[in-house]
């Protein structure tokens, strides 16, 4: 289960003094205040914040754009053994519940209270000053009925073993280099950014030509992958500081940056001339463009305005524009349609997510709304939510869909608006993960929905022709 | 409920930050204020005293330090090693200790400001006076912790960019200058003399 900092640093704190706490609640009033009085002297021994993260956590991995996150449950086995572990002591305790002022008639321990959930808990024992622990050591002494075997503390030696262990050599090991391409380009995003414009190639109302389909669809992926290797090349050290980003292959040194760099141009280069000359001279343009808007502007913006999540929307928006032209050539009213569907739905996907990550992205640097400007935040996702009924409706007059397109689509685009609502009102972890993981279903039911109402290409031009049957996609 | 997030000069961070002080002045580096940081052996970017072995030709990549999370570089000094090289090399470890200091002192003020904002919430639930750690607080904190450190994280990032941009110019122009070598090299040996 996704566990939030919050909650986790509450069992932390509780897990720790708890057990003297309910024995003895005045002295161990002093004790929680000296405890953390001693916790603010020595810096150095503070735990990490990469320490408060070892709960068990919900992979987020890369969806349909940069924007886009999919949360797949890690199954973790009940003692993690980590491939590298952070420098940082792990404790295995009991969790407690969270901590609540004491009653005068219950102060007896609780060992019910502990759940079958093991918890690493990471604590800095070796490195800890004397005073601190003769203080723990005199709060396991208290509880002789509850001892604490699960308490492992590594010694120095033991410690130097284990991050020797951790060197690695910086060779570029040839059969690694598939895996390490595939995450330098985040694949699965790239998958997905070929999908929307794959979709936008097959809304366009002309007769459908594989060829064309796979040069654009092919193009659109090496742009895709140039674009995200560059946007890790320039995020190396803010990477290496997310618990989410920091095992991607240039913060781990499997390549060097000149490689990342190298690969990028073999991929930019030959994708934006693909889509120039093989396809049409505007899609190559739409490519570059984009490229240069998620590299140049999204990312350093990232790090200086919320106006990024506002760019980075343009930027998922101009795929299914660029399958269009590619299919088409031209920018049609419909083309554009398509684009403001991505445009919209990027909002309520990216700020239910980056609601739940608020404490990563404070502590990198990043400025988001979640992080800057909450309310701001949700009323927009809420605003774009609805946004979409409005542009289902618009999908008729554009001409990008027949006339039953807004109706079919109304139910999906009034979950997520309900949806987008709650999280509006509520405000917390629960309604922000629901939402975003409405929006991973959302888009590509939404482009299916589009796809089944598809205009046929003979009625578009508003003759009237014998034999009305609509052109397969 | 209102929440201050002063910024913490180097020298107020505590008695840890001694009285040792690398000045990083790398060319160009407009960083404007010197971080403290004492010469204590966990804290420097390599925890452990690793020595890869002597015949390795290769540099080695370390885990991620506990304070700032950059993972130490021991560079392979060959014994040609041009003007051009160890100029990159010098460049890469100092800008590994430039982004270490950054770091650590980043994530150790947001971990000390983020344990004062909850030893007071704490407190607050021992007397009585609350009982969670809502949202809202942990909003202004955030927010505030972006905006008091909003300069410092934009001359950070400029001065990332400029320096990511001149290594890799520089391993570019090392990785030129040897392919020509290895090329002129071969050249006098495959012709016939």
């Amino acid at each position: 289960m996704f566990k939030t900092p919050c909650t986790r640093l509450s069992g932390l704190v509780g897990a720790s003094v708890s057990q003297k706490l309910l024995g003895n609640a005045s002295i161990n009033y002093q004790t929680a205040r000296s405890l953390i009085h001693l916790y603010r002297k020595d810096p150095s021994n503070w735990i990490t914040y990469q320490q408060l993260h070892f709960l068990k956590r919900q992979y987020v991995t890369k969806g349909s754009s940069e924007l886009h996150q999919r949360a797949v449950p890690k199954q973790t086995p009940a003692i993690p053994v980590l491939d590298e572990r952070d420098d940082s002591v792990v404790q295995r305790v009991q969790h407690v519940q969270a901590i609540y002022p004491p009653h005068p008639a219950d102060i007896m321990p609780q060992p019910d209270d502990v759940t079958s959930e093991e918890v690493v808990l990471p604590v800095i024992s070796n490195a800890l000053p004397s005073a601190e622990r003769t203080l723990l050591k005199k709060g396991s002494e208290r509880e002789t009925s509850n001892e604490t075997p699960h308490l492992h503390v590594e010694t120095d030696e033991a410690r130097e073993a284990r991050l020797d262990r951790q060197w690695k050599e910086l060779k570029v090991d040839v059969s690694e280099l598939p895996g390490v391409y595939a995450r330098l380009a985040k694949s699965r995003l790239t998958a997905l950014v070929v999908v929307t414009a794959a979709a936008g190639f097959a809304m366009a109302p002309v007769p459908f030509d594989p060829g064309m389909f796979a040069l654009a669809c092919l193009g659109t992926g090496l742009a895709s992958c140039s674009a995200n290797s560059i946007n890790q090349y320039f995020e190396v050290p803010f990477d290496s500081n997310m618990n989410r980003t920091k095992n991607r292959p240039l913060v781990r040194g499997q390549i060097s940056p000149l490689h990342a760099v190298s690969f990028a141009l073999a991929c930019g280069v030959p994708g934006v001339a693909l889509l120039t000359l093989a396809v049409n001279p505007l899609t190559g343009f739409l490519g570059a463009l984009n490229i240069f808007l998620y590299t140049c502007c999204y990312t350093p913006l990232k790090r200086l305005s919320i106006v990024n999540t506002w760019v980075g929307a343009v930027v998922g928006a101009i795929p299914p524009v660029m399958g269009w032209t590619a299919a088409t050539g031209s920018l049609d009213p419909a083309a554009l349609l398509m684009g403001a569907f991505l445009y919209s739905w990027q909002f309520p996907h990216f700020n239910a997510l980056s609601w739940n990550l608020r404490e990563d992205y404070s502590r990198g640097g990043y400025r988001m709304m979640s992080v800057t400007h909450p309310d701001m935040c949700r009323r927009v996702a809420l605003r774009h939510s609805v946004a979409l009924v409005g542009l289902s409706c618009l999908g008729p007059a554009a001409g990008l869909t027949t006339w039953t397109f807004p109706l079919v689509s109304l139910p999906i685009n009034l979950y997520i608006s309900y949806l987008a609502l709650r999280f509006y009102h509520r405000a917390d972890r629960g309604s922000a993960r629901k939402l975003f993981f409405c929006s991973l279903w959302h888009l590509p039911m939404l482009l299916l929905l589009a796809l089944t109402c598809k205009k046929p290409a003979k009625e578009q031009s508003g003759a009237d022709l014998p034999s009305a049957n609509p052109v397969p996609s | 409920m209102v929440v201050v997030c002063p910024i913490y000069r180097p020298e107020q961070i505590g008695p840890w930050c001694r009285s040792s002080v690398i000045r990083v002045r790398g060319r160009g580096c407009r960083l404007g204020w010197h971080v403290a940081i004492g010469h204590q052996a966990k804290d420097c970017v390599r925890s452990s005293a690793f020595q890869p072995a002597p015949d390795s030709t290769h540099d080695w990549i370390g885990p991620p330090n506990r304070l700032s999370n950059i993972r130490p570089i021991t560079y392979h000094v060959p014994a040609q090693e041009s003007a051009l090289e160890e100029r990159l090399r010098r460049l890469r470890q100092q800008t590994e200790v430039w982004n270490h200091e950054f770091w650590a002192y980043q994530n150790v003020a947001f971990n000390k400001l983020l344990l004062d904002l909850f030893s007071v919430l704490l407190l607050a639930l021992f007397t009585g006076r609350k009982h969670t750690l809502g949202s809202e607080e942990m909003a202004l904190f955030y927010k505030s912790f972006l905006d008091t450190n909003r300069t410092r994280h934009a001359n950070y990032n400029k001065e990332w960019y400029r320096r990511n941009f001149r290594i890799t110019l520089l391993m570019g122009r090392v990785a030129l200058t040897n392919a020509w070598k290895t090329v002129t090299n071969r050249t006098p040996s495959s012709s016939p003399s």
